[in-house]
């Protein structure tokens, strides 16, 4: 045998390595950027980041594709042939800022409401919120509302925090998860790593999702449920838990409103309210002294049977109208089952899974902690039943309430902020009482008068005008949606193409790909924005936008305002808006350019800084009209949110200061030298309990999360709800139009009760139409990504094998599928693991073609298709000569998987339909081979 | 697996070729001068083409010194070095039959089984292939050995050699195909084994690892145009065997004897593009294909 | 060189849970660009943007559906690299010497240099490991991360596969299954690790370790647990009040 080879088994690895945030999603895991000659060499997750301890998800490691993607925009570009054909010219930064100055200058001197700014999935919106609002206009949002504010509207009325990445279960504990409606969330590898630690300790996991795949293909447990039924299917088990009596009654009587006195009177102006007293706090009967008392005065033991006769009224404790409403036979399992695609027996004995856990199993820390009560208590006691949920139970028309059943369920195990359970993450838990109500008034040359969004309390914080009508171009917080928290960002378009309630001149959009895979019925969200009036001009006169790359929606504008990669900016994950915290401490964390990029592109949110200056707006311009902030990253060293708050919560004041302090001007080196982000650690009595422990309350107070105090209950039943149906039962100042007392009234009910998402087109569409996330795959702009479009590059639709056999389908055949609102031409392929009267693909993958730089015939644009050309924003004509927005009626949220569709073989067609012209794409194409090494 | 027309070249000229010099290292027949100027060239033409073609399918042709290094082990080393050692020897026959007119009877023997030799070794690489079923079996060395005994015997004008040859290689042909047919199922390798999950239950792919292509899939999960195989087998072993036996039987003639030779190349042709294309590497088993 | 060595003194190797493996991909793309960067040649990739984009990747995640005979079928996602197999047919094969299995941790690597591109030890290998590099023509297989794992200038955390280090769920380990206590030893022991395709007799060093058994308890052990302390509104509230210890 002849000599080995010798290798270099320790060859070097880079010339350094810059740590900063990765972007390829909403995660925001910590990275090593691996450098050589300048040049970025490797990306891999940080071992020291909170988030991510070191792993890194497939787009995270592709990071380095996506940096030197050829679908980098390049410049600031004008609009030259007609909206839709990709025709530009580029211009310099100087003339695209003077451009988007005088016309944004016009509109806040005459009508700030006609300016609509709506951002995408980025995580600067108390940022571009406060620029908007300094510009004045009411018309600002985010992409909650088509993403999902059901989760996150229902969790904090409900609990005062909510999952996506705001809160995780209590992975070192806990025993039994169950998982609704997740393929992949905010907090991706974070529950990635969860699983992986249940796993390793044997811990059980449930899956109930219509589809076996992911994180359900390894759950213990996989539950197929039929789409839009896990309202009725928790209800069931919450039915079950109490007529068995297995629910945590002390921990019901303690932190919740179950005890809290309910105005029992039907005939009562102010039944279904809670009983107050003078300082306007709840009463509950004290089990020592059976006298009514503050909820939260010292000593008292609320009593969950209350009852109190005062001025003729009956008052009884809330928790009577949870027994009374859950109890009822509707919620049986036999009742529930067939709705849900659920045996009985099963449902049953998940019940008992879930008590026999959460009570049999209980487990105590031995760390004594003291409630907001002032009883101090010798240990934790963990209730190790934990739950997470996502878009599959919110991105439906009766989303709200099942994401609440859902947290009721929780609550009453008594496995919320508690070891075992479900932990809130800072700057949550945090009261409703604690969140901004929404503003709306605005006036020329002045700011809005508050916060855009907000959280309602009733009737009176709705955004209408005096007439009644919605102040918001997205009509969110109006009777047709009243605790629109986010905003309604799919219906933007639509309303401002219909002019209704007004028309608008500038769309100011941000990172959001409009004009494909964000929209639903993307063909007719391209005609509106394309559409033209009598007068041949556009129907929304002017289109500005901010991407880094050539998508889809940079075809449909007339400004563009290119902006860096993630590499190559500033940015800052703040406490202020979605940080990086985990249950155990406050993080926060930045990005800076560890490359500077090669083309003229901005950051935007430095653009933002500037163009602030130039339309002097306040917040953004110093008294002598100069530019207030240079760039971005001067904003977030220097601004103050209040005296001592800022972006950034570490190395304040001289440097050590952490939660308040004076501004650092050396803060960014700080956290560049910490690894780009910053972590402050929660004591341990205060790990638990949040909500109603002390040390907590005092801790957040310090990191400046609250100025004071603010424990609470957690709201079973939901009095600012209750305070919306009553004003549909006419009560009130405010009262909903005629046409929309029923819907308010049902809708808005106290205590959730499933309805049918939608009008059961059953028949005709017997089948619920799904997307899913792909977990190598980044909405629409992972496929400009060398490395994973060779995962993902088409999607086929998955079909149960019931479809499969019934229709003869054969690998390699399609299919065309129809819904009320269009039709598609689209692969097929099996699926056994797949609820069966259930149809899903990947979200997505298909492309426009001629966008991202990739060839005409790549097959995301000739094998991909979008599920969204058949969803509709807007639900069929109820023949009152009314727009109903295919939503939520309580939050506004786009109900995408309430789709119903029917499928039927037809002979393949050369692409996917309805097929596309190709766009011009302002980048050209990419390289034909790739073999990227930056060593040598 | 893919059938690249470099190696079905290779294969099957390199095998002609040495069956050619294989008959005249022993003499048949025992030309010199012109003629066996003629006959050396088309039998080191096809032999060193055949050779020089498979190095089209090598990735990176500027290391192929290194190819001789592995014969201990290797087959395709042993080819290599065995084809080369031919190749020499051959020449040396070759020199001393067209320039000297002489015949150095040893080196023509020892020449000649070095050809025999090369091409078992050719036929060794496939048939050593533990993942490839359909090629891991006897015949496919006695296939490879036939065809060039018989392309030789053609070649080299040994008509009465070649009849019975040729009927030899049809029903070797046909049972290496009928053999084959089953072999994938024989050897046992199932998506379950392949993937151990059969413990569980029946098993199929449901989403591909990757939508893009990648070598894999070309090279050994090759099956376009299998849906043909069964008329390319007809087609294959009618010209490789009955219609050159046929030809051959007509009274002698260059014309048929050429048409003979040409029939029974394209037959060998066809029947080496089904060699590949037929065979399914196990690997397939991972994309639920064959 | 393509002789293999009788025996190696340790045996590197993976783990692979497919009961937590949860199909994400972030094996593939960080061994792509651990790969890409590092030892030999980059893996390339053609027509990267176009119709028909293909490139080389050392680890590739399939999907599977199994049918077991009562229940749902089930999903199991699959990573695959090489197995760096004790009785490596892809080394014997190897006309130049370029593929052996190193004596001293078994790991079968290809020595690019010496490397034709001919494309035999990929025929030989039932996996489907092995993959040409379309743009430099050589051979290209997980390397076992071998720059990796006795990396110096790497902190000593680190010197694990890219792969292993960047699995979010955890699914990856690795170790040396020459030593019986190490953790891929005893995992494999304990969670019956498995080979695949033992009929072609490889024998593997990796290791799957297959999906645990998905079964639902039987309802009687349970039922007492949901035991009704009462049918309906009235009953559960005379429930509640003897239950809070009522007066
Ligand atoms: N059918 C169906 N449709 C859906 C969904 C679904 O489940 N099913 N989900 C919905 C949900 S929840 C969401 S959040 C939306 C997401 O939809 P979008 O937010 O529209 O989608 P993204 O693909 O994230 O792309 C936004 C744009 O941001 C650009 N971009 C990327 N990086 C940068 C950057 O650094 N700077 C700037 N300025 N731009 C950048 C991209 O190029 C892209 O054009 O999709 C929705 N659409
Ligand atoms: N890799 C990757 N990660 C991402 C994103 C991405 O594009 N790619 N996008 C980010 C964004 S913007 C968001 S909003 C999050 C969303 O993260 P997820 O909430 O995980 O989003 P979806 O992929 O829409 O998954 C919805 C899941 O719900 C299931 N489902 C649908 N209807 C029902 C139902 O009625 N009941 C139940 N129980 N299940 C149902 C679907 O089968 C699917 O598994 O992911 C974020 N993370
Ligand atoms: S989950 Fe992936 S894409 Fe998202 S931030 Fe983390 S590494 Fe980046
Ligand atoms: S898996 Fe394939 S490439 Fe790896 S050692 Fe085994 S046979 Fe060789
Ligand atoms: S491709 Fe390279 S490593 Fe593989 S057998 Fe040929 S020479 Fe050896
Ligand atoms: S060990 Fe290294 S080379 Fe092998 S699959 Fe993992 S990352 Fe790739
Ligand atoms: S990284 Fe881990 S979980 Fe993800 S596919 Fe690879 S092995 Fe599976
Ligand atoms: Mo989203």
């Amino acid at each position: 045998m002849s000599k080995q080879p010798n290798i270099d088994t320790s060859p070097p690895v880079s010339d350094e390595i810059r740590k900063t945030t990765c972007y390829m999603c909403a995660c925001r895991c910590g990275i090593n950027v691996h450098m050589k000659g300048g040049k970025v060499a490797y990306i891999e997750g940080s071992r020291d980041h909170p988030i991510n301890k070191g792993v890194l998800c497939a787009k995270g490691s592709a990071g380095i594709m996506q940096v030197n993607a050829p679908s980098r925009l390049r410049s600031p570009m004008k609009r030259v042939g007609p909206r839709g054909s990709g025709e530009f010219e580029e211009i310099s930064w100087d003339e695209a800022l003077s451009l988007a100055t005088s016309r944004l200058g016009k509109i806040r001197k005459e009508a700030p409401e006609k300016l609509a700014f709506f951002t995408g999935r980025d995580q600067s919106q108390s940022f571009t919120s406060l620029w908007a609002q300094s510009f004045g206009t009411p018309n600002y949002a985010a992409h909650g509302g088509f993403c999902s504010v059901n989760m996150a509207a229902a969790g904090i009325y409900t609990m005062g925090g909510a999952f996506w990445e705001f809160g995780q279960p209590d992975w070192e504990h806990t025993k039994l998860l169950m998982l609704f409606g997740v393929a992949e969330d905010h907090d991706s590898n974070p529950i990635k790593m969860g699983l992986g630690k249940l796993k390793q300790r044997g811990a059980k996991v449930i899956g109930v999702n219509p589809v076996r795949s992911g994180y359900n293909a390894i759950a213990d447990e996989w539950v197929g449920i039929t789409p839009g039924a896990d309202g009725l299917f928790i209800t069931s088990l919450i039915h079950e838990l109490l007529r068995a009596g297995k629910i945590d009654l002390d921990y019901l009587a303690r932190y919740t409103n179950a005890p809290a006195l309910l105005n029992s009177d039907p005939n009562d102006a102010e039944f279904g309210l809670f009983l107050r007293d003078d300082d306007g706090k709840m009463l509950v009967i004290d089990r020592k002294s059976g006298k009514p008392t503050a909820f939260d005065k010292k000593g008292v033991q609320p009593d969950l049977r209350g009852t109190l006769r005062r001025a003729g009224v009956t008052h009884e404790a809330a928790f009577h109208s949870v027994a009374e409403t859950y109890l009822a036979p509707e919620f049986a399992p036999e009742a529930v089952a067939e709705r849900c695609g659920i045996e009985p027996q099963t449902i049953r004995r998940i019940a008992a899974e879930l008590a026999r856990v959460a009570f049999d199993e209980a487990i105590s820390l031995p760390i004594e902690w003291t409630d907001f009560r002032g009883e101090t208590h010798s240990e934790m006691i963990g209730r190790p039943v934990s739950f997470h949920a996502m878009r599959g139970i919110s991105a439906h028309a009766n989303g709200f309430q099942t994401c609440r059943a859902l947290h009721i369920l929780q609550i009453l195990l008594g496995s919320v902020e508690v070891p075992g359970g479900f932990r809130f993450k800072p700057p949550y838990p945090k009261p409703v009482e604690a969140h901004p109500t929404p503003h709306c008034q605005s006036n020329p040359m002045a700011p809005l008068d508050g916060p855009h969004l907000g959280f309602v309390r009733g009737p009176e914080h709705l955004a209408l005008k005096p007439d009644g009508s919605a102040a918001r171009i997205d009509k969110a917080f109006t009777w047709e949606n009243p605790m629109s928290s986010h905003g309604l960002m799919h219906m933007v378009i639509s309303n401002a193409h219909a002019g209704d309630p007004y028309k608008i001149d500038t769309l100011f959009l941000y990172m959001a790909n409009m004009a494909w895979n964000s929209s639903m019925n993307t063909k007719s969200v391209i005609d509106m924005l394309t559409d033209r009036d009598d007068n041949g001009e556009y129907v929304i006169p002017n289109i500005i936008y901010s991407d880094a790359y050539s998508s889809e929606m940079v075809a449909y504008a007339d400004l563009i305002l290119p902006d860096t990669t993630y590499l190559e900016r500033h940015d800052c994950i703040s406490l202020l808006d979605r940080p990086i915290c985990e249950a155990d401490a406050a993080a926060d964390a930045i990005r800076w350019p560890v490359i500077e990029p090669d083309r003229d592109v901005r950051g935007f949110q430095s653009v933002l800084c500037d163009l602030g200056a130039r339309l002097g707006l306040p917040n953004f311009t110093n008294p002598d009209g100069s530019a207030k902030y240079k760039d971005y990253a001067d904003y977030i060293v220097n601004h103050e949110r209040k005296p001592g708050i800022g972006p950034l919560s570490a190395f304040r004041g001289d440097g050590t200061e952490t939660g308040r302090g004076s501004v650092n001007s050396e803060q960014l080196d700080r956290y560049i030298e910490n690894g780009g982000f910053a972590v402050t650690h929660i004591p341990d009595s205060a790990r638990y309990y949040k909500p109603w422990n002390m040390e907590y309350q005092e801790w957040a107070v310090g990191m400046g999360l609250f100025d004071t105090p603010q424990p609470y209950l957690f709201s079973i039943y939901s009095e600012p709800m209750r305070k919306f149906q009553l004003a549909a039962e006419g009560h009130g100042e405010r009262q909903p139009p005629d046409h929309l007392r029923k819907q308010v009234h049902d809708a808005m009910r106290p205590l959730p009760v499933w309805e049918e998402a939608t009008d059961d087109e059953g028949g005709e569409y017997p089948l619920h139409a799904l997307t899913q996330r792909p977990m190598a795959m980044y909405h629409s702009w992972g496929s400009q990504n060398a490395w994973l479009r060779q995962i993902h590059g088409r999607n086929p639709l998955y079909v149960p094998t019931k479809v499969w056999e019934a229709h003869g389908f054969q690998d390699g055949d399609w299919a065309r599928v129809t819904s009320r609102s269009g039709e598609i031409v689209v692969p097929v392929a099996h699926q056994a693991a797949l609820n069966s009267n259930t149809v899903w693909t990947w979200n997505a993958i298909g492309k426009r073609k001629g966008a991202w730089a990739l060839d005409d015939n790549a097959p995301e644009a000739t094998k991909g298709f979008l599920l969204n050309h058949l969803i509709d924003e807007l639900l069929p004509p109820k023949g009152d000569g009314l727009r109903y927005s295919n939503s939520d009626p309580v939050t506004g949220q786009a109900a995408w998987f309430d789709l119903r569709v029917k499928i039927e073989k037809c002979a393949a067609p050369d692409e996917p339909q309805p097929a596309f012209s190709s766009l011009r794409s302002p980048v050209g194409k990419g390289p034909k081979d790739l073999a990227w090494k930056v060593g040598s | 697996m893919h059938p690249a027309p470099s190696v079905i070249f290779f294969t099957v000229f390199s095998g002609m070729g040495f069956g050619l010099l294989a008959f005249l290292g022993l003499g048949f027949p025992a030309v010199t001068g012109l003629l066996a100027f003629a006959m050396y060239t088309i039998g080191f033409g096809f032999a060193v083409g055949g050779l020089l073609a498979s190095t089209f399918h090598l990735g990176n042709p500027k290391n192929a010194l290194k190819a001789f290094s592995q014969w201990r082990t290797s087959w395709l080393s042993r080819e290599a070095v065995l084809s080369v050692a031919a190749l020499l020897m051959m020449a040396v026959f070759a020199i001393g039959a067209i320039f000297a007119g002489v015949h150095f009877t040893i080196v023509g023997i020892v020449g000649a089984a070095l050809c025999i030799a090369t091409v078992f070794s050719t036929s060794m690489i496939y048939a050593q292939l533990k993942t490839v079923p359909r090629w891991n079996h006897v015949t496919t060395p006695l296939l490879f050995l036939l065809l060039s005994v018989t392309g030789g015997a053609l070649l080299a004008g040994q008509v009465s050699f070649a009849l019975p040859m040729l009927i030899a290689t049809g029903a070797v042909q046909a049972l290496t195909w009928y053999l084959g047919d089953s072999r994938f199922a024989q050897r046992g390798s199932t998506i379950e084994t392949a993937t151990g999950l059969g413990m569980i239950g029946k098993t199929r792919q449901f989403e591909p690892p990757h939508t893009g292509g990648n070598y894999l899939l070309n090279e050994m999960v090759y099956v376009i145009g299998r849906k043909h195989s069964m008329r390319l087998r007809v087609i294959a072993i009618t010209l490789m065997s009955p219609v050159p036996f046929a030809l051959l039987l007509l009274p002698h003639n260059h014309i048929w004897a050429a048409l003979a030779v040409l029939s029974h190349i394209i037959g060998v042709v066809a029947s080496r593009w089904l060699f590949f294309a037929e065979a399914e590497h196990v690997v397939g088993l991972y994309y639920d294909k064959r | 060189m393509t002789e293999l060595p009788t025996s190696t003194d340790r045996k590197l190797g993976l783990v692979i849970d497919l009961d937590t493996c949860v199909g994400c991909h972030a094996c593939v793309v960080s061994c792509k660009g651990w790969n890409t960067e590092n030892y030999g040649a980059p893996l390339s990739d053609q027509d990267a943007y176009g119709a028909a984009p293909q490139g080389t990747f050392l680890n590739r995640v399939h999907t599977y559906e199994v049918q077991p005979p009562e229940g749902a079928a089930q999903t199991v996602h699959f990573p695959k690299s090489c197995l760096h197999c004790d009785d490596a047919p892809c080394v014997t094969v190897c006309p130049t010497g370029a593929s052996y299995k190193r004596s001293e941790d078994g790991i079968v690597l290809v020595n690019e240099n010496d490397c034709i591109g001919c494309g035999l030890c990929a025929w030989a290998c039932p996996y489907g490991a092995r993959e040409l590099d379309q743009a430099a023509g050589v051979m290209k297989k997980c390397t076992l991360c071998v720059d990796r794992i006795y990396n110096e200038n790497l902190p000593e955390e680190d010197r694990v596969p890219a792969c292993v280090r960047t699995c979010p769920a955890g699914a990856r380990h690795f170790g040396d299954f020459a030593d019986p206590e190490s953790n891929v030893s005893q995992l494999s022991r304990e969670r019956g690790g498995m080979d695949l395709m033992p009929e072609l007799g490889t024998n593997p060093v990796n290791k799957y370790l297959p999906p645990r058994p998905k079964q639902t308890e039987e309802i009687d052990i349970l039922a007492p647990f949901l035991t009704p302390v009462a049918e309906e509104p009235k009953g559960f509230l005379k429930w509640l009040d003897k239950a809070l210890g009522g007066d």
